[in-house]
């Protein structure tokens, strides 16, 4: 083994004497055949007129009843098109590059279509595209297909046609005109150019009127800092490839911070080259995804972490403004030394929503002369004023705002102060909701306008200064819907169509690229940054800073999640389903607590009989808000002293019934703060979590992670860290691998697929999660399956706790402490690796083992192994007896419990028309009683193979693709042929961090793992 | 020489991309030099500002029509003359007249059969009632000599069976296996849709198109060339021919049994429906209804089948699989479709190793391999379960 290091998934785990943990190692399926139900009542039973003989009668007359109706086949229609577009092959896919730009997520993509559905969200893989789609874009495809989105405009609820609309919008604007009322457009970032030129224009037509731009989760500190120190709003851009030492501060740059999509670049300095890899500190209060990445992780609340900015620029800058102390003032002077020691390849962020905080982290980057600072790039997709909108809200209350259109936001949802909001929306005398459901704002507002999803629609977007993009519709509208652009073009008396109005305006940013090419590639880079230089008073800013304090009671930490993000895409059952990467909880937020918050306060988590977790609810209040019925879930790494909440959840209106869970945050968001003193207070009543984190566990095999440290890695030979493991054979210590009771095939010849797993590289964003749902059909379960250990995820990315010493070392010193004194500080010791533990992500699919013990099991030979060294499952052929999931050492396969497509009891995207759209023709649905599993994208790798056949071509080095490989942006996938010698996956497979996962049992997996290198 | 020249846009008879010929000479007053400058050159004739010409080229969509710089004064008098002919009425007759006349031989043919039949079957009844008279005479010849016969103490054949307990079991194993051989024969029919020829909305007889007309397979189900369906075509492929072809005509002679060239013709009448096109004045009107052809060849959804691999890479022609489909006046499943038949036929089919280059090296390794030189299927793993289950 690498190192002794225990790791574990649950604080459960660390408990030895757990009945749960015993009966969740010996038994994969917890649930016992729910007999019960009708075996239970005795009476009943007793009572039943049937007897044995007429139940047999009845099944035997059913079964012929059923064999008879088979019999008859069904009469299938085709329906050809009439004329059938130029473009379309049916059966092959089209790719569009379009950009997303919600407000929220900013990216280049590549949409995949067939017979003109849009099916798959890809990355643009372009040079110089802004690419690295997260899992909320992956996903969003299937948003578009959302049976409850708004169908037509409505007006005060009610149906009516656009002309209607227009009429109403229209005499409006003359009206407030004529009587001088002011005319507010209320925003999301939409960051495009030619919308931020029309509504010049609007405002040109109509001078009372005035844009406000509003971010439902606010960067405006950060954006405020900019303007002040760069002169202009907007948000500086980084580069975490050219940077070796990275400092955070409270900054989850890997997810939603300042807009997100730094983790590629991140990535690639994680690999170690040469010995060398790049260094990370994170300082922060909630568990977050950088922080799980980070090589240092400091949990500090956020009043610590203002200190230990002001100790990082005393440090870095020079000077001596006092802070308080932290409990981890060595290790933040340490990183200040390392920081400055790395000079320009240092690099320090911070994601405090505050403006000093801001301008001391620009003081100390400009100071470092960092590399991986880049404010002349200035990124637009955070451009919301937090002031400016709380004005708004004074002024619709006061009266003076006429008319009120609105686009792309939610704000009776969002806003922390929504009542208000609400009241002042009375008091407008027309107010139009662009929104692509009748949400709680469109419900509110005079008229509620249908607006196309992102892949119907044409549209602009600057994402960062010179980097022009384009969005392009991929569908025709599936509804009677109108995008809000065209809606102005007309209010404006402009009759250009939006896509002709683009065009124009486009010329101007595109460097010489034609129309067609642009849309061809989805974006244009054009012209050179000069340097700018920051002109603010930071000793100042520093000062301020240095006299934050910390409040009352707890600190309330609100963060986004990788799956839900502000909430938009809420009623989307694929990120409902996603676990989150750290928790691992689906279908829930909850308030993160740490362990010794949790035990002053009397919380508890504890695990159940069928393996679900459940916990205490709190009653969280703040500024006079009180939050009731919070789930808490105790958080390895929370910082003491908080507590952390997501946004997004909590929606009622326009969502589905399952999809209406979790409790909103956004009440908490006062003054667009993201962190709020609050009390906490344990409430009555547990909570059920849909939580995966013990489920599918390995048996308590070890071995699954390895990792080791930079110093021993460079020092060490491979044998140390890599260990493998040995048996004895013949007398001889052999590698366990080279043993085995199967004859081998030639795998020499043809294809042989390998999967590569970097777990330097992955930083467990789960990207792959969804796109491997998208590509393969993956059912949506719902939380109560999910509770119940039944979720499908052929993919899952397993997270893994584990602390410095080994679990036998802790088991020694409980046993060995004398005396009670003794006794009691070696428990408070031991408890120390939940309060700050290491992570790790590991990426978990069906191993695809050449000699797979789940093959040998089938009774019915359902699984079996191809050429390519890909396990192939026969659906049609299962019988569903499990045994193969049950002798699968890595427990990747999944059961189909119930039928899961057109059933009400599973009312997600696979029960409605609309949603079954997203469906990839290629892949077939899975019925009920068959088992499943990852098939390394069979269908994908086949169409590789098939199309170099029809071209007449060996098929090229790194021409295979999984959906995961594909969707994975930061290069921890790589997926290819071993038997191609130039393709990248033959070079991995050689490297000596390779690793297979429980090698000492002789499966012979073509999926394998790099060993974890931390840079400590 | 108006097939070869004009009928591409000009029918006899009836509108089609140019008007009607028939009775043009009369219909332009017998100017037969200004129709001979038409047919030269059209196009030159309009931009000299000719009225009539103008007129001409406004009235049918401002198609131009085609220059014959290559046609002989000659040859322009020969095809006038050609079109100045009458409507050939009673040509038509006379082709009726002898499908009615063929009619009558057929039912001669049947009717002689059947006089056959009648006399066998008397001569078989003659022969049984002969053969019971000399029966009764001998009996009585028997009688008239005073033989009487031995009454024997015989067992009933059945009696002797039901006895013999091993010839019962035996007889019984015997039935069983035969009756489960049938049995299962039936039962493997289940789902079988060989031969399933289902009625569709429009008639659509491949006979005519890819037989009769011989028309290229993938000129219509182009995508089998690089899609995994062979695609039913859209109508505007239809349209390609069918703006000409507004009317079946058949080739003199042939037989078309019970569909008769009018019904062809309403067939087309269908299509023009569908497709929203207007034969009268050449114009789509925008009216389009979806033709739904039902489904002959449904694989289940978990079987994958890709036609450009069988298509385009092997190089297979279309019926290896659909059958006869030149000869099939209604489409129907030539074969079972079945897991065993798509098996059977990858166990003894060599891949076409030559011209392709993703072939070249995969299989030089494989025939080193197996040491053979030619491959089958089966040998590149054709008989993997996920290479057509996933």
């Amino acid at each position: 083994m690498a190192s002794n290091k225990k790791y574990w998934k649950s604080v459960e785990e660390l408990n030895d004497n757990s009945s749960i943990v015993e009966t969740l190692r010996n038994n994969e399926f917890v649930e016992e055949i729910p007999t019960d139900e009708f075996l239970g009542d005795k009476n009943k039973l007793s009572s039943s007129s049937t007897t044995r003989r007429d139940f047999l009668k009845y099944v035997g007359f059913s079964t012929a009843a059923a064999t008879l109706a088979a019999c008859e086949g069904p009469v299938i229609k085709s329906i050809p098109y009439v004329v059938q577009p130029e473009e379309i092959i049916p059966g092959i896919a089209d790719y569009y590059a379009t950009t997303i730009a919600d407000g929220f997520d900013f990216v280049n993509v590549l949409v995949k279509t067939r017979e003109g559905r849009p099916i798959k969200i890809d990355n643009n893989k372009l040079a110089n595209a802004y690419s690295g789609a997260n899992a909320r874009v992956h996903a969003s495809v299937l948003s578009m297909y959302d049976s409850l989105r708004l169908k037509a405009p409505k007006i005060e609820g009610k149906n009516a046609s656009w002309d209607d609309v227009d009429a109403k919008v229209r005499a409006s604007l003359q009206d407030a005109k004529s009587t001088g009322g002011s005319v507010v457009l209320l925003t999301n970032t939409m960051a495009s150019p030619s919308t931020d030129k029309l509504i010049g224009e609007f405002i040109e037509t109509y001078p009372n009127a005035k844009h406000v731009v509003y971010d439902a989760i606010s960067s405006s500190a950060a954006a405020d800092a900019y303007e002040q120190a760069y002169g202009k709003r907007g948000l500086a851009d980084y580069d975490f490839g050219k940077a070796s030492v990275i400092v955070s501060v409270g900054a989850d740059f890997l997810g939603d911070w300042q807009g997100g999509g730094y983790d590629s670049a991140y990535a690639q300095n994680r690999i170690p080259k040469n010995g060398v890899m790049s260094k990370h500190i994170q300082i922060e209060a909630n568990m977050s995804l950088s922080g799980a990445n980070a090589d240092v992780r400091l949990p500090l609340s956020v009043a610590d972490q203002k200190a230990a900015l002001v100790k990082l620029y005393n440090a870095i800058v020079g000077g001596s403004v006092s802070s308080a102390n932290t409990a981890y003032d060595e290790a933040i002077m340490k990183a200040a030394k390392q920081v400055k020691a790395a000079g320009s390849k240092g690099v320090v962020v911070t994601g405090l929503d505050d403006v000093n905080a801001q301008l001391v982290v620009f003081a100390i980057n400009e100071a470092l002369q960092a590399e991986a600072f880049m404010p002349e790039q200035t990124k637009y997709v955070r451009q919301g004023n937090a002031a400016k909108v709380t004005e708004l809200i004074k002024e619709m209350n006061a009266g003076k705002v006429h008319t009120l259109i609105m686009s792309g936001i939610n704000p009776v949802y969002t806003l922390a102060n929504s009542a208000a909001f609400v009241e002042g929306l009375k008091k407008v005398k027309t107010s139009v909701s662009f929104s692509m459901k009748e949400d709680e704002t469109a419900l509110e507002a005079t008229i509620a306008a249908a607006t196309p999803h992102y892949l119907e629609a044409w549209g602009d977007v600057m994402i960062k200064k010179g980097h022009y993009s384009v969005t392009q519709p991929t569908i025709r509208p599936l509804f009677d819907t109108r995008q809000f652009q065209e809606a102005l073009l007309l209010w404006n008396g402009n009759n250009t169509a939006y896509y002709d109005y683009i065009k124009a305006t486009s010329a101007s940013y595109v460097n010489g690229l034609t129309w067609n090419q642009l849309v061809h590639d989805g974006f244009a880079v054009s012209g050179e940054n000069t340097k700018v230089s920051a002109t603010a008073d930071f000793s100042s800013a520093v000062a301020a800073l240095s006299k934050a304090k910390k409040g009352e009671g707890l600190e309330l930490v609100l963060y986004s999640k990788t799956g839900m993000g502000d909430g938009q895409q809420a009623n989307n059952p694929w990120l409902q389903e996603f676990p989150d990467p750290i928790t691992r909880v689906s279908w829930d937020n909850y308030l993160t607590i740490s362990r010794v918050d949790a035990e002053a306060f009397g919380i508890e988590n504890f695990h159940v009989a069928n393996g679900g977790l459940d916990g205490s609810y709190v009653t969280i209040t703040a500024n006079g808000v009180t939050l009731e019925n919070v789930p808490a879930l105790i958080q390895p790494g929370q910082a003491a002293g908080t507590v952390g909440l997501a946004f997004g959840y909590g929606r009622k209106a326009s969502l589905k019934e399952d999809m209406q869970v979790g409790v909103n945050a956004y009440t908490l968001y006062h003054n667009f703060e993201n962190v709020q003193n609050v009390t906490v207070a344990k409430a009555s009543g547990n909570h059920e979590f849909a939580c995966v984190q013990l489920q599918n566990t390995l048996m308590s095999r070890g071995d699954i992670v390895k990792d080791t440290t930079l110093e021993i890695f460079n020092t060490k030979d491979a044998e140390e860290w890599n260990v493998f493991p040995m048996v004895s054979y013949d007398h001889q210590e052999v590698r366990a691998a080279s043993i085995d009771i199967w004859e081998s095939f030639d795998r020499t010849v043809g294809h042989h697929f390998n999967l590569s797993i970097d777990l330097n590289a992955c930083t467990g964003c789960g990207a792959c999660v969804i796109a491997c749902h998208a590509e393969n059909n993956v059912p949506v379960v719902g939380k109560s399956e999910v509770r119940r250990s039944r979720d499908m995820h052929w993919l899952r990315i397993d997270r893994y706790y584990s602390s410095e010493d080994t679990f036998a070392a802790d088991v020694d010193k409980k046993v060995t402490a004398k005396g009670f004194s003794e006794a009691r500080s070696a428990y408070i010791e031991l408890e120390h690796p939940a309060d700050n533990p290491q992570v790790v992500f590991q990426p978990v699919m069906c191993q695809h083992c050449n000699h797979a013990p789940c093959e040998t099991v089938c009774p019915v030979a359902a699984t079996s192994h191809g050429r390519q060294g890909q396990n192939h499952m026969a659906y049609n052929r299962c019988v569903g007896t499990r045994y193969c999931a049950n002798n699968c050492p890595y427990k990747v396969r999944r059961f189909n419990w119930f039928l899961y497509a057109q059933n009400d009891e599973f009312d997600f995207h696979m029960n409605d028309d609309l949603g079954r759209m997203v469906l990839n023709p290629d892949v077939v649905v899975r019925s009920r009683g068959v088992m499943e599993k990852c098939s390394l994208c069979i269908q994908m790798t086949q169409a590789t193979i098939l199309k170099a056949k029809n071209e007449g071509r060996a098929v090229r080095p790194n021409e295979f693709e999984t959906a995961c490989s594909a969707a994975c942006s930061s290069g921890a996938m790589v997926f290819g042929d071993v038997n191609e010698k130039e393709s990248e996956i033959t070079k991995l497979a050689e490297s000596d961090r390779t690793y297979h996962l429980l090698e000492h049992i002789g499966t012979k997996p073509n999926v394998f793992y790099h060993v974890k290198v931390r840079n400590i | 020489m108006f097939n070869s020249n004009c009928a591409a846009c000009h029918k006899l008879d009836g509108a089609s991309t140019g008007p009607a010929l028939r009775g043009v000479v009369e219909r332009h007053d017998g100017d037969v030099e200004w129709l001979h400058k038409w047919i030269k050159s059209s196009s030159s004739l309009i931009k000299s500002g000719d009225a009539r010409a103008v007129k001409l080229f406004s009235e049918w969509n401002k198609v131009v029509m085609n220059d014959f710089p290559g046609l002989s004064d000659q040859n322009i008098d020969d095809i006038l003359a050609y079109v100045s002919e009458p409507k050939a009425e009673p040509a038509a007759a006379v082709a009726g007249g002898a499908d009615a006349a063929k009619g009558q031989g057929a039912g001669g043919d049947a009717v002689s059969n059947m006089i056959v039949l009648g006399a066998l079957v008397v001569v078989l009844l003659l022969l049984v009632t002969m053969l019971f008279l000399v029966k009764k005479v001998l009996n009585k010849v028997v009688e008239a000599n005073g033989l009487t016969e031995e009454v024997r103490q015989t067992v009933p054949v059945w009696k002797a069976f039901v006895k013999n307990q091993f010839l019962v079991i035996c007889s019984t194993i015997i039935f069983i296996l035969i009756g489960s051989y049938f049995a299962y024969g039936y039962m493997m029919q289940i789902g079988v849709d060989k031969g399933y020829e289902p009625v569709q909305p429009i008639h659509f007889s491949h006979k005519i198109h890819a037989g009769d007309n011989g028309i290229d397979c993938k000129y219509c189900h182009s995508s089998a060339r690089s899609s995994k369906t062979s695609g039913i075509p859209s109508l505007n492929v239809c349209m390609n021919c069918h703006k000409n072809i507004s009317e079946f005509t058949g080739d003199a002679g042939t037989d078309y049994g019970k569909y008769t060239p009018e019904f062809y013709t309403a067939e087309i009448q269908k299509l023009y429906d569908a497709v929203g096109w207007d034969p009268a004045a050449q114009k789509y009107t925008g009216k389009e209804k979806p033709v739904k052809w039902v489904r002959i060849h449904n694989l289940p959804d978990f079987v994958y089948y890709n036609h450009s691999q069988h298509v385009n890479v092997a190089g297979l022609e279309c019926q290896t699989c659909h059958g006869p489909v030149e000869e099939m006046e209604i489409m129907r499943q030539h074969s079972p479709l079945t897991m065993g038949w798509c098996i059977d036929c990858h166990r003894k089919t060599d891949v076409k190793l030559k011209d392709n280059a993703y072939y070249a090296k995969i299989h030089e390794e494989l025939a080193n391999k197996y040491g053979v030189e030619k491959l089958t299927v089966a040998q590149m793993g054709g008989l993997e379960c996920g290479k057509c289950h996933y």
